[in-house]
């Protein structure tokens, strides 16, 4: 084995040699820096899947496990903070794999000066989303760097869970035919952080839908086996993820403009913002590729549980123009939606 | 180069001598400047571009346009419902 | 949302498209000069939709794509200059300079923000008095009333430490720069909405008489930009030439008028290059010599001459130009592309370049 790490780039990294913040964002150059840097260094088939969790085999038993990171600004925001979106978003990552969450930690890096009564604010949020979503925070870690080196908190959570069924989600199972399916409206937390952001502040009635998906999953998992592949669409929006599914899959992805359920609020920011919510963060939604045969029956489970009262049917896979996403407009036109190249700048000229 | 939005204008006030005001985009309401438009006032309709609202949108005259190919005599009624 | 959906309606927009079919009998040229029209036609494949005797091209309608080379560069030698916060609208972050963009400066540590209204970085002064707060004042005839009374407010206000970075475009020059070219193959105009709800359309008049070319004042939503398009070429099919005014709910003919004596107290009409087409007569505006103190450009005027280079690859000058379309271009989408623009259409959100590229067609 190699001892010396060696970085083999096949492509310059669009002539960039920092990191920018678009590097974070879910997109293209995310992908990139995944592909170039990090799979390269720690290649195995487990990490090569690029799944939101891996699924690894301890003596017969099939555990998830994921880990993710939040620096969310600004920390508190309509809807929430950042530490039950830490909750939820590990709870999430586990659970669009099909595993029951059960355990899960949380590194806390906090920046000197900052007000202990707002840790315990997240702390408690941190709390109730561990009931609501059923699972037990069991170790955890804590660091204080100087004052202007973190921006007053950052969290890490991983989590384990068992999947005890044998319904393989992934990519490999998506087919023509498949319908796409969502729980309700996008776009809502991507604008709420946004409402807040300084130098583009507005009032807005929305709020995050930062929430656990988990017995949503677990419902539409007990009514049907023929589940192909899911995940939740935080950065990125719902463009990202189905854009990364395209290419995994190799099969082209068809949505309907009339059909995914945007709030007039969200449309509303965004054409102000010049921004296209198929690219905004949600918290709390899930999309599920399905066997057309069951589509209609998963639909009606959704939608009894709370957390998908206003789901959709929002498209198609198809085998025609694969590795792309396309939208038919309202207007009848098709349209590609590309991967998200770098940060969403608000645009405004 | 144009972004300009329409939104309604829900408040009117003064802000360190400049005429500002409340402006409602179909759910999200964003502090406007209003010196170019003296003469707006709360429940009239701005096109915003940059934080400054750079006209009043005349109701009339964009029911006339909207309805421009029927009163040409191009098109039977098929813009009166629109759903 | 009100006086945005009924302009979307699938109904109108199909009315419109079978009336233009109609009355299309010869082959013509129109261009739009707008951004934001450029990518409501390509976002909604109206460019698509029209009987193939009409070639609509984009002309130099993103104040993002034809801002000076150098004044980039400028803007990239500010922004790196402690004691220095640089604001801006989002657009201009990723426009490349001879050497990198404004997003590059940020992620070295310069202090680069992002704002949405001129007023913003006026409060943005105010609250930072031990800092030098330059903001980069660009666009069309648009935006000059907003950056104008960010100029004045500043001097209202006695700021010392507020300073514009000012690269302005006036569209009439552009259009006769278009019409005088010995290539120009257009024969109508669809003029920007916007630009005109602040100006009026007063100063085309003697463009579409003298040229006796047709031009259309128009909105930004589908059935905005197909009930112009119509309008045109049935001037154009009964030889008319005349400006017309199909975005009426915002534009009348004088404009905004408080909004043109703020805009003529602040700046004056000045030469300007625009960049892939080159200098234009009076096509720009620049600070009236009693804001001298608010100039960026002068008052950082020791930085040194930066040489500027473009990509001899980019042909955004043509594409600028309507001469050719972004598809045209060897580059296209191979060594250009968003993630890695060699110019600036291809960058900026409302570049053709860039429409093409994210709304792209696949034969389907």
């Amino acid at each position: 084995m190699a001892t010396e790490f060696n970085l083999s780039c096949p492509k310059p990294l669009a002539n960039y040699d920092k990191i920018l913040l678009g590097h974070g964002s879910g997109g293209k150059l995310t992908a990139e820096l995944i592909r170039n840097v990090f799979l390269p260094a720690f290649d195995n088939p487990y990490l090569s899947e690029l799944g939101d969790q891996a699924v690894v085999n301890i003596n017969g038993i099939k555990i998830a496990f994921t880990t993710d990171s939040y620096v969310v600004n600004p920390i508190f925001f309509p809807g929430g903070n950042i530490g039950e979106l830490a909750v939820n978003g590990t709870v999430n990552d586990l659970a669009v794999g099909g595993a029951n969450p059960l355990f899960i930690s949380a590194g806390f890096i906090i920046e000197e000066g900052f007000p202990i009564s707002d840790l315990c604010v997240i702390v408690e949020s941190m709390r109730r989303a561990c009931e609501r979503a059923g699972v037990i925070l069991v170790t955890g870690d804590t660091k204080v760097v100087e004052k202007g080196k973190g921006d007053k908190i950052f969290i890490n959570t991983s989590g384990i869970g068992i999947i005890d069924h044998d319904i393989e989600i992934s990519p490999h199972k998506v087919k023509p035919g498949d319908k796409i399916l969502i729980n309700g409206p996008i776009g809502l937390h991507g604008i709420a952080i946004l409402s807040k952001r300084e130098g583009i502040e507005f009032e807005i009635e929305i709020e995050s839908d930062t929430a656990p998906l988990n017995y949503l999953v677990h419902d539409i998992l007990s009514v049907s086996q023929n589940i192909h592949w899911m995940r939740d669409p935080t950065r990125g929006g719902i463009s990202s993820a189905l854009n990364e599914l395209a290419q995994s899959a190799n099969i082209g992805v068809e949505i309907w403009e009339s059909e995914i359920p945007i709030p007039e609020p969200v449309k509303a920011a965004c054409e102000m913002l010049g921004l296209d919510p198929l690219y905004v963060a949600n918290e709390g939604k899930l999309i599920a590729v399905v066997s057309s045969e069951d589509a209609e029956k998963i639909l009606e489970t959704m939608r009894k549980n709370p957390l998908g009262k206003e789901a959709k049917i929002i498209g198609e896979i198809t085998e025609e123009h694969p590795g792309v996403v396309l939208l038919k407009t309202l207007i009848g036109g098709l349209r590609v939606v590309d991967m998200l190249a770098g940060e969403q700048l608000p645009r405004i000229c | 180069m144009c972004l300009g939005i329409p939104g309604k204008i829900v408040e009117v006030f003064e802000e360190n001598g400049l005429k500002m005001g409340k402006v409602d985009f179909g759910g999200v309401v964003k502090t406007v400047c209003l010196e170019y438009i003296p003469d707006a006032q709360v429940g009239d309709y701005t096109v915003v571009h940059v934080g400054f609202g750079i006209s009043k949108l005349n109701e009339q005259e964009a029911q006339e346009m909207l309805y421009y190919l029927e009163k040409m005599g191009f098109l039977k009624s098929e813009l009166g419902d629109q759903e | 949302m009100k006086f945005i959906d009924e302009y979307r309606d699938s109904k109108l927009v199909k009315a419109y498209v079978e009336k233009i079919h109609e009355i299309t009998t010869r082959e013509w040229t129109i261009m739009e000069i707008c951004g934001g029209q450029t990518h409501t036609i390509i976002k909604y494949g109206i460019d698509e939709m029209l009987p193939d005797k009409i070639n609509i091209v984009h002309g130099p309608g993103c104040p993002v794509c034809v801002t000076p080379l150098e004044i980039i560069d400028k803007a990239i030698e500010i922004a790196s200059t402690p004691g220095v916060i640089f604001c801006s609208f989002g657009d201009m972050l990723r426009v490349p300079g001879s050497k990198k963009d404004l997003f590059t400066v940020k992620s070295e540590g310069g202090d680069v923000r992002i704002v949405y209204s001129p007023l913003d970085a006026v409060k943005i002064a105010m609250k930072n008095p031990d800092k030098k707060v330059v903001f980069f004042a660009i666009g069309f005839e648009t935006t000059a009333p907003a950056n104008a009374m960010a100029v004045w407010r500043a001097k209202e206000l006695g700021l010392k430490n507020f300073f514009a970075l000012v690269s302005h475009v006036r569209v009439p020059p552009a259009i006769i720069t278009i019409l005088e070219s010995p290539w120009n193959m257009i024969n109508g105009f669809i003029a920007a909405g916007h630009v005109c709800t602040v100006m009026g359309y007063e100063e085309y008049e003697p463009i579409a008489e003298k040229y006796k070319v047709p031009i259309v004042v128009t909105g930004f939503e589908p059935v905005d930009i197909l009930q112009g398009i119509f309008m045109l070429i049935k001037q154009l099919e009964e030889g008319r030439h005349e400006v017309e005014n199909q975005y009426k709910r915002s534009v009348r003919r004088e404009g905004n008028i408080p909004a043109k004596q703020l805009i003529f107290k602040v700046f004056e009409i000045a030469d300007m290059k625009w960049r892939g087409i080159g200098l234009i007569p009076n096509s720009g505006f620049k600070l009236k010599e009693e804001f001298s103190e608010f100039d960026a450009e002068k008052v950082f005027s020791e930085i040194s001459t930066i040489k500027t280079e473009e990509s001899s690859l980019c042909i955004s000058g043509y594409v600028l130009q309507g001469v050719k379309k972004p598809s045209d271009c060897p580059a296209f989408g191979t060594l250009c592309t968003p993630l890695n623009p060699l110019g600036a259409p291809m960058v900026s959100s409302e570049g053709a370049c860039a429409a093409y590229y994210n709304y792209g067609r696949i034969k389907i």
